[in-house]
């Protein structure tokens, strides 16, 4: 039986949250730099051609401004992430609406903008290739193959067919992107940002400046919420803040407005999923072949992976001995596309489980008695040849969201509902079953090589050194409470200190739900060893200040502090071939399932959410009220991408940019949400941890599909399920 | 052009353009960050104060509206050390994550529970369906509101229900739905 826990496993409260409820938590507007200037950005005004010529309105005051090109750079003019193809600043050539080509400061932030009338930029336009089935231009492929897959579709008793189109969904955090600059006197390049990953941005600096790491610094300043939108981006406005602080020689401070943030910034990467499953009359799941193409936009950004866990989530998480998924993701003149919670997941699992859905109708199965048919478990190998050895919470997460949700009963309620041609209504209740892995795909930990530490400081002071970020989730608080539980000390003598590159190690992106599980490990084992070296001997760590602060002395001598640092390694079970594209794809998975009854209008088609009931696996619970926060936010975000959020694109560029045209849930469109943890620990874990970001961005649109299917009898393919959709599904029955 | 008015009970004056907004105003002239802009166009409500006592988008309004009138900001409900009522509930229903929206909300539910308001989960909503959380997805707000409006905090009791507000708020009530 485990030790019983006194940090992990409550709910402590939140670090940085009175900050934050006093409004003095300085976000990176919130920071007065004296002297600083304002940036704006001139951005391309088409989607495709070449920059003839850039012309400043000779008749405008242009001494009172700063202005830098693309021939200001002093480095290398791209943006430095997997492949290097995107220019920092337009020079020659513009590849889609929106693109960066010059950049103002002024004293006045108002001024700054105004400046941009008064650039004239000359194009050769050329044609714009905005639709991705059309592209010539592969970022990536994916093929995973495995058993006989044209042999098994001839034996399956039943085959269905899906078409699934699935939008750009933006982020929508409500701190819009933003970053300042400035050089100190030793020529450090110092940038403070709204960021989920400083070492991206300190990588990213490096190569436009030329500058060796130690004279650049990233420091992340309060996060005004991420959902992937700044895990990448900030290399680009970090990167343009610093240009013109450098041509300047004075701080520089960008902050997008919310249009400028909608229209140019990363989305969701849009994807048609086409879908082909066979199974046998009893529902036994024999052949599934999937076909993925992703939009990425005009350049490569984080395309490639986010296509590697698309795929690699392609088929749910159901055992399915013959599997051929085909996957690419290609270049169209549209903004890049980038992270967002999911990760290309929350496209290919709604394909999955709407398969299912299709599945159980042929076959006349019950959903749910098709799901527990097929659902994964300890010992059952995945597609991509993992065998999953351990903590596989799928069927428990399934029959607790079963019964949590009365299912059954609200099943047979909802057809009573509808057989009664007077009500106003329909009703329906779906349901969706999905996994999550957490950490980077395949070798990506590997590669990484993440770095987490501890200190105990001279006067006795515990603090937590990495690069993972706080953006609202609850990092600072949970990496507090695993090292706190570690050692055994009361919560509050652990700080966890801000990401600032000069000072933390690279602990890896704060990203692909790693940060409790990768990272929270990483910082478990650096506390074990601070552990030991004090308690040497004895049976406990000094647990108040005065005692840690005699120990402290002791073990530091001279130094002012003594610093423990864990390395990531790979578990020796972990076997992954990049070639072919097969082995464990995470050490770990979380599950969720996720009900959800609605009710859609007779004679305007809107939907209403009755009820919604969660049960989620994600391992041993750190910190319950914020798991349940992090399910409850990423369950609303999906229902926003299953019913609300459209983002217009025309002639290449997002035209509804603003929050009055792209709608995400308000309170009023989001019911009280039923949330149940069924832990199924993971032993390597902190304290049996797994992730829990992204897996709640994964049920929710696939479960309201279900539900509406089962009120009209319709499949509706096409995200967002809008009632104009809906019409038009009843529609196009009714005409047939 | 200058311009009084009380900010969080105290008599301040700001000198310059009547148009300016008054969530500039708090932020640059009289050095209050707390009120955070998210939309600049009234619809996220990040950027809420109060007006005489109701909720108002700063992002929309002029500071030459504001001559003679009182404005409350976040920074009046509490101080780390010495959270206000409302501020302790949200902390202990976890209902600040990144907490951009934090103020705009506080202020939205402060407005709520000064006239009176229950604990009742849809008059909450309703309420608070002009202010956008993109992290929470609304439950522990709800239920931190809720929290205070049980325990009654000591502005609650003693201000009985407004029948009607002085004049009309600035911000759209209810929400697009």
């Amino acid at each position: 039986m485990p030790a019983v826990r006194k940090v992990v496993g409550r709910s402590v409260r939140r670090s940085e949250g009175p900050e934050k409820l006093c409004g003095i938590a300085k976000y990176v507007d919130d920071h007065e730099l004296p002297g600083s200037l304002f940036g704006a950005t001139l951005r391309s005004t088409i989607a495709c051609g070449r920059i003839r010529s850039v012309a400043l309105d000779p008749a405008f005051p242009w001494h009172e401004y700063t202005v830098a090109t693309a021939d200001d750079i002093p480095g290398a003019n791209y943006v430095a992430l997997i492949e290097n193809d995107q220019p920092l600043l337009a020079k020659d050539q513009v590849r889609h609406l929106m693109e960066p080509i010059l950049l103002v400061a002024h004293p006045v932030r108002a001024k700054a903008y105004a400046a941009l009338a008064h650039v004239r930029v000359l194009y050769e336009e050329e044609a714009a290739l905005l639709d991705p089935e059309l592209s010539k231009t592969v970022f990536k492929t994916f093929h995973i193959e495995r058993g006989s897959v044209d042999t098994a579709f001839a034996r399956a008793d039943v085959v269905v067919e899906g078409e699934y189109h699935l939008p750009h969904q933006e982020q929508a955090y409500i701190e819009t992107n933003g970053a300042a600059a400035w050089f100190e006197k030793d020529g450090t390049l110092v940038t403070l940002g709204s960021l989920q990953c400083p070492h991206y941005v300190l990588k990213a600096l490096k190569a436009a400046f030329g500058l060796p790491e130690e004279k650049v610094r990233v420091i992340q300043a309060v996060t005004g919420g991420g959902f992937g939108g700044k895990e990448e981006y900030p290399n680009v406005i970090c990167a343009h803040a610093a240009l013109l602080a450098r041509k300047a020689g004075r701080p520089v401070k960008i902050i997008y407005d919310r249009h400028e943030d909608m229209a140019a910034t990363t989305k969701r990467h849009p994807a048609v999923v086409r879908f082909r499953s066979g199974a046998m009359r009893d529902g036994r799941l024999v052949a599934q072949d999937v076909d993925i193409l992703m939009d990425g936009g005009a350049y490569v950004t984080l395309s490639p992976v986010v296509l590697s866990r698309g795929t690699l989530h392609a088929t749910g998480p159901y055992e399915c001995p013959n599997v051929r998924i085909h996957s690419r993701v290609v270049a169209t003149n549209t903004p890049p596309n980038g992270a967002f919670r999911g990760f290309g997941a929350p496209q290919t699992l709604f394909a999955a489980e709407m398969q299912m859905e299709r599945l159980a109708a042929r076959l006349g199965l019950d959903p749910v008695a098709l799901r527990r048919r097929n659902a994964i478990q300890a010992g059952s190998t995945l597609p991509v040849g993992q065998t999953l050895r351990e903590s596989v919470g799928a069927r428990q997460a399934l029959e607790a969201c079963v019964k949590r949700s009365a299912y059954t009963r609200r099943a047979r309620e909802c057809a009573r509902w509808n057989r009664s041609p007077t009500r106003p209504s329909w009703r329906g209740i779906g349901l969706a079953l999905v996994h999550h892995g957490a950490g980077f795909t395949g070798s990506g930990e590997l590669y990484l090589a993440s770095r987490a530490a501890v200190a105990l400081t001279r006067d006795g002071e515990l603090h937590v050194l990495s690069g993972s970020t706080e953006f609202g989730q609850g990092t600072t608080t949970l990496f507090g409470q695993i090292v706190a539980e570690t050692l055994g000390v009361p919560f509050e003598l652990v700080t966890v200190d801000t990401p600032d590159t000069a000072r933390v190690p690279n602990s890896g992106p704060t990203v692909a739900s790693r940060t409790c599980m990768m990272v929270g490990r990483l910082l478990r084992e650096a506390a074990l060893e601070l552990r030991a070296a004090v308690a040497l001997g004895k049976a406990r760590f000094p647990a108040t200040r005065p005692a840690l602060k005699a120990a402290a002395r002791k073990l530091c001598g001279d130094a002012t502090a003594r610093r423990f640092e864990a390395v990531y390694h790979k578990p020796d079970w972990v076997s992954w071939d990049d070639t072919s594209y097969s082995g464990d794809a995470y050490e770990a998975y979380s599950y969720g399932a996720m009900a959800v009854e609605l009710e859609i209008d007779k004679a305007t088609f809107e939907t209403g959410i009755r009820g919604v009931w969660i049960a989620a696996d994600i391992g041993t619970v750190i910190h319950p009220l914020f798991a349940e926060g992090q399910v409850i936010g990423g369950a609303v975000q999906g229902l926003g991408y299953a019913l609300l959020e459209s983002a217009v694109y025309e002639g290449g560029v997002m035209k509804n940019a603003r929050f009055t045209d792209y709608t995400i849930p308000t309170t009023l469109d989001t019911p009280r949400m039923d949330v149940v943890f069924v832990p199924s620990p993971y032993s390597l874990g902190p304290f049996g941890a797994k992730g829990v970001g992204e897996l709640p961005m994964d049920f929710p649109a696939p479960a309201v599909a279900a539900a509406v299917r089962h009120a009209t009898s319709r499949f509706v393919d096409t995200l967002p399920i809008t009632p104009e959709r809906i019409a038009s599904a009843l529609a196009k029955d009714a005409a047939a | 052009m200058r311009i009084r008015f009380k900010v969080n009970g105290k008599p301040r004056s700001y000198s310059g353009p009547g148009m300016k907004r008054l969530l500039d105003v708090l932020r640059e002239d009289l050095s209050l960050p707390g009120t955070k802009e998210g939309c600049g166009e009234g619809e996220c409500g990040a950027c809420t104060v109060l007006l005489d006592g109701d909720a108002v988008a700063s992002c929309l309004v002029p500071v030459a509206q504001v001559a003679g009138r009182r404005v409350a900001t976040v920074e009046s409900l509490g101080r780390p050390d010495r959270l206000g009522p409302l501020q302790e509930a949200f902390l202990a229903e976890g209902a600040a994550q990144c907490g951009i929206c934090t103020p705009g909300m506080l202020m939205t539910a402060s407005a709520y529970l000064r006239r009176g308001g229950r604990a009742d989960d849809g008059a909450i909503r309703r309420e608070l369906a002009g202010n956008l959380c993109r992290c929470t997805g609304y439950q522990h707000i709800v239920r931190a509101v809720q929290r205070a409006a049980r325990r009654g905090s000591p502005t609650a009791r003693r201000r009985p229900a407004k029948q009607k507000a002085r004049r009309a708020p600035v911000r759209r009530a209810g929400s697009r739905a």
